[in-house]
């Protein structure tokens, strides 16, 4: 019987022994399409026949830079979200308490001319990063941007739920978002952190923003304007 | 450009570390440390898995497998592997990003440079050759930035 059974398991071999991480596979694997409509906002500055520059903080993207680059315009890409687990950024606060130094991030990342970029593709990040950033990074792509320069930011709402998984966005046409589940590498890099995720699981939703703490966050900005969606994530398209 | 070790590539195993500044004119595989500047001007340039590279880089064709901090120009391609960790300013003609792969940076396509008319040549009073046409830039190549998966 056993041999039978040595005999039938040799056909599933190569297979993943543990279902979790078939699942986990399947799941990084999987894309879902979506529109956005302040993507197709953005996109009609895309065709400005003067070459853009665009800078995006999401996780690394080739599509992104595929679909920029092919229309003429300069890509900057720097993975905000993956920069801000390094170890070495935290520190205790004067209370004690565990927090991120958001001056030697800012030192490290983001580290840009006043005024250079015409575009900043902001996605998910204001929710997943941890919390002593959120308003150093918004302060700090202000500066970045050109006065009347556009930044694009996504915002979950109460109905997401404190498991809303963190994706990363592919743009596939001027309106159309692939959403693709990500997860941590630092456990490749650098090591583990305690910053909001654990490497395994990937980035956990660090709060979810209302309006009002959203039009708080951008408040130096000149106008904002919310796209609302049917997958509990807001749309915020911020102009300089 | 294949990104593994063959017979045709000059090799830099791991244990080696160089500082300084590389150059040559054959296809080169690095697999160590190198600190400084490389330039391959006519050819390839393959870093390793266990490649890590302080330098700015110059070479025909570059594919990453490993760890760059330094800029890159590539006159034709260059391809950043799904183990690939990349700091540094990217300037090429085409780009491949595999999945994975880390990227901080500013990506800059550049279009083919536009090739002079070599048709027929009219001298003039000094004599000294003017294009009888005016030279026609040469039609931007087609992006073919690509996405490995």
């Amino acid at each position: 019987m056993a041999s039978v059974t040595h005999s039938f398991m040799k056909l599933f071999r190569g297979s993943p022994t543990n279902p979790a991480e078939s699942l986990k596979t399947v799941h990084s694997a999987q894309r879902l399409t979506r529109r956005s409509s302040g993507l197709a906002e953005l996109s009609r500055a895309f065709k400005s026949e003067e070459p853009l520059c665009i800078l995006d903080i999401g996780y690394t993207s080739a599509a992104n830079i595929r679909y920029l680059t092919e229309r003429g315009h300069k890509v900057y890409s720097e993975d905000l979200l993956e920069a801000s687990t390094d170890p070495a950024l935290v520190m205790a606060d004067e209370r004690g308490q565990t927090v991120l130094d958001s001056k030697r991030f800012l030192a490290e990342n983001l580290v840009f001319s006043a005024a250079q970029f015409d575009m900043v593709l902001c996605w998910n990040l204001a929710d997943y990063l941890d919390e002593s950033l959120v308003k150093p990074v918004v302060g700090r792509l202000w500066t970045t941007l050109k006065p009347g320069g556009m930044l694009l930011a996504f915002f979950h709402t109460h109905e997401a739920g404190p498991d809303a998984p963190c994706y990363r966005y592919h743009m596939v046409t001027g309106d159309t978002l692939e959403m693709q589940h990500i997860e941590a590498r630092r456990d490749q890099r650098k090591g583990p952190t305690r910053a909001g995720h654990s490497a395994k699981a990937g980035f956990r939703l660090q709060r979810v923003f209302n309006n009002r703490h959203i039009e708080n966050l951008f408040r130096d900005f000149t106008s904002i304007k919310f796209f609302l969606t049917r997958d509990n994530v807001r749309e915020v398209l911020v102009v300089r | 450009m294949e990104a593994q070790k063959t017979p045709e590539f000059a090799h830099i195993g791991k244990s080696v570390i160089i500082k300084g500044e590389l150059s040559g004119s054959e296809d080169l595989y690095v697999d160590g440390v190198v600190e400084g500047t490389i330039q391959m001007q006519n050819n390839n340039l393959v870093i390793g898995p266990n490649g890590q590279v302080r330098a700015s880089i110059q070479a025909k064709g570059v594919a990453v497998q490993g760890k760059v901090e330094g800029n890159i120009r590539a006159t034709e391609r260059t391809e950043l592997r799904k183990s690939a960790a990349v700091v540094g300013d990217i300037v090429t003609q085409r780009i491949a990003i595999e999945e994975g792969a880390y990227f901080k940076g500013k990506v800059d396509i550049q279009r083919e440079a536009p090739k002079p008319v070599i048709s027929s040549l009219k001298l003039d009073s000094h004599g000294e050759g003017k294009p009888a046409t005016a030279p026609v830039a040469a039609t931007a190549a087609a992006l073919s930035t690509t996405v490995s998966k």
